[in-house]
């Protein structure tokens, strides 16, 4: 390839990118502004004088602190149930020879296409009638067994062969050894993707936490940021900075972990 | 008797398979069954009943499915979700589409290229929908001035305008994933042979040749993917609906899933917003199976 061409193609991803990251870069900018200076055009990237008490300032004004640790505790415990719960699944349906497997995972599979919407109300039915409507908990059993992560492991636990666990059943170990010691290790990258898909899932997730978190102490970042911006909107930059505390931490457990990320979404892309 | 021998043995291994295999599964099933698959059977019988939480529930047939012809909010939002779905899944896939194959051709700098493409799609809708909000401000955000130190004397009034407000939310949302299926497209080039160039390229094919008659028809598995994915995804548009502009201005940016939240969560009529519910998964439904029913005549496998 000519060298213009390859400057074409740089210029053109270059301009890309910066479409791309031109809110962010707006955002961080507008978070250490005063409120007047926030739409001040030609936009000034960098204000003469920094407002960083803008970040201070949030955690008075609103209880971020509680949305911040409930947002953890809902990731975490998501995160780690989820992973528990698919991978024994996931174990049953690729190496256990049993007459109702493709039947169960069919419907395991079937129920992938069914809309959130669409169970959203009898799953609020059941989760009040077990009175646990405006708990955090009612989002941990709703999220932690969705059959997205057991098909996504399933198909990759196919991919080992079978002679590795059936060499170590010959040596003496039963199926949970077998589950503990071959498979799971072997199976590191597809349980960090599954992991990173749910942590970005349950982090960002809107909806769930709309319906069910109803009494400020169980609030999370999400349902914050919303109740920040009706409550000071025009308080622009304290806006702005409460979006930057929102965001960062998936960004930076993306730039970490983004080698999992890639993979997996190339792998579910090319193996449908 | 060896058969028989053998029978009897299998039947043993089945029956401490099975209760292996149960017990695997059980974690995860009894969370599957109580809230995935019984919410499935209710959230069908609740489309035939009329229920408000507090009175008891009642019968009512199809009117629930009845009175949706002549609910022109309903009406609305689901034009509103159509024109979502017509617009911004083609641009996605095309925008997507030509950015992996731009990468494609790059040695330096695709991973840093990547992650800043690949960034909005992970950060919070919620965030990232204000931040757009404050970007489309008609009188004072940065598109507006943009557009006017440009000429435009008269700049759309976006998420504050009857006109503007569902291509402002096609616009942000196309932003928002195209770095996804940039890098899904990424890998199904990555998976073309580079030997079909090299005989193109002795043939004496053009640049639009290859793209035309090699890249497109590879690419076809992945293309495939990648429309059920943006089509299932395009009709469940909610989050960046309700940050930016409330289903307005007036109902001018009302769509399906956030009319399905309000029917049910604000005015509390489960039965007719479960039935809206099913509207939306029948729409999902046909879509994807007319999409595999169609999957032989355009989708290769090699």
């Amino acid at each position: 390839m000519s060298t213009t061409k390859k400057t074409i193609i740089y210029i053109l991803l270059l301009v890309g990118a910066i479409i791309m990251v031109f809110p962010f870069v707006w955002m961080l900018s507008a978070s250490i502004k005063t409120d007047i200076q926030v739409f001040e055009y030609p936009i000034k990237w960098i204000p003469d004088n920094p407002q960083w008490h803008n970040y201070i300032e949030i955690w008075k004004q609103i209880d971020f602190l509680t949305y911040y640790k409930n947002t953890v505790f809902l990731t975490l415990v998501v995160t780690g149930l989820s992973i528990f719960t698919s991978s024994l699944a996931a174990y049953a349906f690729s190496k256990i020879e049993f007459p109702e497997r493709n039947l169960l995972f069919l419907l395991y599979i079937g129920t992938i296409a069914v809309p959130f919407q669409v169970i959203m109300i009898p799953q609020f039915m059941i989760i009040r009638h077990i009175g646990l409507s405006d708990s955090l908990w009612a989002l941990v059993l709703i999220q932690a067994f969705t059959p997205f992560g057991v098909f996504l492991l399933r198909q990759f636990f196919m991919s080992i062969p079978n002679e590795l666990s059936e060499a170590a059943r010959i040596d003496g170990l039963n199926d949970f050894g077998i589950f503990s010691k071959i498979i799971l290790p072997l199976a590191k990258p597809a349980l960090a993707t599954l992991a990173i898909f749910q942590f970005v899932f349950v982090w960002n997730d809107y909806l769930g936490p709309l319906i069910y978190l109803s009494s400020d102490s169980n609030k999370t970042i999400q349902l914050g940021i919303m109740k920040f911006m009706t409550q000071y909107s025009s308080d622009y930059a304290l806006i702005m900075a409460a979006s930057v505390v929102a965001v960062v931490p998936v960004i930076i457990v993306f730039l970490f972990l983004q080698k999992y990320f890639v993979e997996g979404i190339a792998m579910s892309g090319i193996k449908s | 008797m060896k058969s028989f021998f053998k029978s009897k043995k299998s039947g043993l291994l089945t029956k401490r398979n099975r209760k292996t295999a149960y017990l695997f599964l059980l974690p995860n099933f009894i969370g599957f069954f109580i809230f995935t698959l019984i919410p499935i059977v209710v959230a069908f019988v609740l489309c035939f009943v009329r229920w408000d939480f507090s009175n008891p529930m009642r019968f009512v047939g199809l009117k629930n499915f009845t009175y949706m012809f002549t609910d022109q909010t309903f009406i609305i939002s689901l034009k509103n979700t159509f024109f979502f779905t017509i617009v911004s899944v083609p641009a996605t896939m095309v925008i997507s589409l030509g950015l992996a194959i731009l990468l494609n051709k790059i040695v330096k700098g695709v991973k840093f290229l990547r992650t800043m493409y690949f960034i909005p799609y992970i950060t919070s809708m919620v965030a990232i929908a204000i931040v757009w909000n404050m970007l489309y401000s008609p009188s004072m955000g940065p598109i507006n001035n943009f557009l006017r130190t440009l000429g435009v004397d008269n700049p759309p009034g976006w998420t504050a305008a009857t006109d503007w407000s569902m291509i402002a939310i096609i616009i942000m949302s196309v932003w928002k994933q195209i770095g996804y299926y940039m890098v899904i497209y990424l890998a199904g080039l990555q998976g073309i042979p580079s030997n079909l160039y090299e005989a193109a390229k002795i043939d004496g094919a053009n640049a639009w040749q290859k793209f035309r008659y090699i890249t497109l028809p590879m690419l076809t598995p992945t293309t495939f993917f990648v429309s059920i994915m943006l089509l299932i995804g395009s009709f469940k548009v909610f989050t960046q609906v309700m940050v930016m502009t409330s289903g307005g201005p007036g109902r001018s940016s009302n769509v399906l899933v956030y009319y399905i939240y309000n029917q049910a969560f604000v005015y509390n009529r489960f039965g007719y917003a479960s039935a809206i519910a099913f509207v939306l998964f029948f729409i999902v439904l046909a879509i994807t199976v007319f999409q595999f029913k169609k999957e032989e005549k355009w989708v290769n496998y090699t």
